[in-house]
């Protein structure tokens, strides 16, 4: 392509059209952070004047004051808490919901028979096997990793299971035509088929091994977010529930932004191995 | 010439809920060794069925099928399938793609990894190796899929309508390769179309079979010399391919 940066430093349609891309994204994350302040602002200003009372709704200095207060005392620990049940949640679900799906994949029988039990299991509310859990595993830490995997497993199950079977069925067929078993087909084509779902779930589990945890920590526990949460509704510290909440929500982007940075480094490998092609 | 591969009075129905379908009522044909057999028949006349018999993939109901003397069991290693799309697997290097039918035979040693690397290279991938079925161009994507196929030294080679999914000129283009390629490796080979200029072009025989349930209506002898292109140039080909086509019609009322 020919460049025409002379001396007005005029620009070729495709630096024009790559400038308004760069342009459009800037304008919306403007945008966002904007709102952001905004949002924080008028809260802040709203109490200040007194129009709305920051005992209910607390107000953003409270919150920062609160979270300064919490973190001289033992807010680390209550987030330590929190944080170890969630990637516990995570990871066991993740794990076990994967291996799960590649059994149901490997016996077709068993995949038949399970489906209207995952289908009643996945429209079931999990919470409502709350006080059950706690009489299982009684009203500990246990609990709620139990909760946060209930939540997230049978999600894993279904997505990746679908997953798997999204392999073309020429794929499978030519393998089978080279003589290769039912564990040679997994291994060849069904999974890597699958690496698309998985992802995508992991995605998914980050969001839902959160929710289990907190609603976990609602049931049982004398310790973490969640727990802070329940305590401060109990005695209306509204400081504290927002505190507790700003910081969850805090975690779960970070959680989230790690899922995402993984899965882009994943792709950014897979097309580095398609980089060194002479055509 | 002795056969390599016969087929003897087979049929085959499939069991559905809505009842069985007779596929293939009698079909029994030989192929010598060496030889490139095409076979033409009506669409949905049972011709990639045949193939499933032959592959292993499917048992026929009766009669039977001898490759080399011994009958066809489930798949082993001695028939190699090649579909109609060319099936890469767009996550594996050309090579890897090569390598798969050794690997999953577990028969995949130093040698044999040099005689599939020798195979990409004799068929002009070498540069393309280590990179990955994107960048490669239809045409070169059905050669790889052969590499693939031979690299496992099959006894016997089968093509379900290889080139169906490739434009016309693409497709007169890879026809002349896979030609060239099976000849000079000398596979024995069938060739499963429904594009009887095609099968005029590469057989040296056709089996024309009737519309399903499937009977071998005749056997016909090409017997014009040349690879596809210069058989496709010659009247003979075009004569030959109308008096089969006007064979099928016949067959088809």
């Amino acid at each position: 392509m020919k460049r025409k940066t002379n001396g007005s430093g005029e620009l070729t349609p495709h630096e024009r059209y790559l400038l308004g891309v760069r342009r459009g994204k800037l304008i919306v994350r403007l945008w966002q952070i904007l709102l952001f302040i905004a949002f924080i602002g008028l809260w802040e200003l709203l109490t200040a004047v007194g129009w709305i009372d920051p005992f209910f709704t607390s107000s953003p200095s409270r919150i920062i004051a609160t979270i300064a207060e919490l973190m001289a005392d033992d807010f680390m620990y209550h987030i330590g808490v929190t944080l170890l049940e969630c990637t516990i949640g995570f990871t066991v679900s993740m794990a076990l919901g994967s291996a799960i799906a590649v059994c149901l994949w490997l016996s077709e029988a068993a995949q038949k028979i399970a489906e209207p039990y995952l289908v009643v299991l996945n429209a079931l509310p999990k919470i409502a096997l709350g006080p059950l859990l706690i009489i299982w595993v009684g009203s500990g830490a246990k609990a709620i990793v139990l909760m946060a995997v209930l939540i997230c497993i049978i999600v894993t199950v279904i997505s990746v299971l679908e997953g798997l079977c999204s392999a073309a069925p020429d794929k499978l067929l030519l393998l089978r035509s080279m003589g290769a078993s039912r564990l040679q087909l997994l291994r060849y084509a069904v999974l890597p088929s699958a690496v698309p779902a998985f992802l995508s779930v992991l995605k998914i589990n980050v969001g839902l091994s959160w929710v289990g945890t907190v609603m976990g920590e609602y049931l049982v526990s004398g310790a973490g977010l969640g727990y802070l949460i329940v305590y401060g509704g109990q005695v209306f510290k509204t400081d504290l529930v927002m505190a507790a909440t700003v910081t969850l929500c805090a975690l779960a982007a970070l959680m989230y932004g790690a899922v995402a940075l993984a899965e882009r480094l994943y792709t950014r490998s897979k097309n580095k191995r398609r980089a060194p092609d002479k055509i | 010439m002795s056969d390599l591969l016969t087929l003897d009075k087979v049929a085959l129905s499939y069991h559905t809920a809505g009842g069985e379908t007779e596929a293939l009522k009698s079909v029994s044909f030989s192929a010598r060794r060496g030889e490139f057999l095409s076979i033409v028949g009506p669409s949905g006349c049972g011709k990639t069925t045949i193939l499933s018999v032959v592959a292993g993939l499917l048992t026929p109901t009766s009669g039977s099928v001898l490759l080399d003397g011994a009958p066809v069991g489930p798949p082993d290693g001695n028939v190699g399938y090649m579909l109609q799309r060319d099936t890469l697997f767009e996550w594996l290097t050309v090579c890897a793609n090569t390598l798969l039918g050794l690997r999953v035979q577990k028969k995949l040693t130093d040698e044999s990894r040099a005689y599939a690397r020798s195979l990409i290279e004799k068929y002009g991938l070498g540069e393309f190796a280590d990179s990955y079925p994107t960048r490669l161009s239809g045409g070169m994507r059905q050669r790889a899929a052969l590499v693939r196929t031979l690299a496992f030294r099959p006894k016997l080679l089968l093509l379900d309508e290889p080139f169906s999914a490739l434009d016309f000129q693409t497709r007169t283009d890879v026809a002349e390769d896979v030609r060239g390629i099976i000849a000079q490796e000398g596979v024995t080979t069938l060739l499963v179309t429904h594009d009887v200029p095609e099968a005029v072009c590469m057989g040296d025989r056709i089996v024309l079979l009737s519309p399903r349930p499937a009977v071998v209506k005749e056997i016909v002898d090409v017997g014009i010399p040349g690879t596809p292109s210069e058989r496709r140039a010659s009247p003979r080909s075009a004569r030959l391919a109308e008096e089969i086509m006007e064979k099928l019609r016949r067959e088809d009322g």
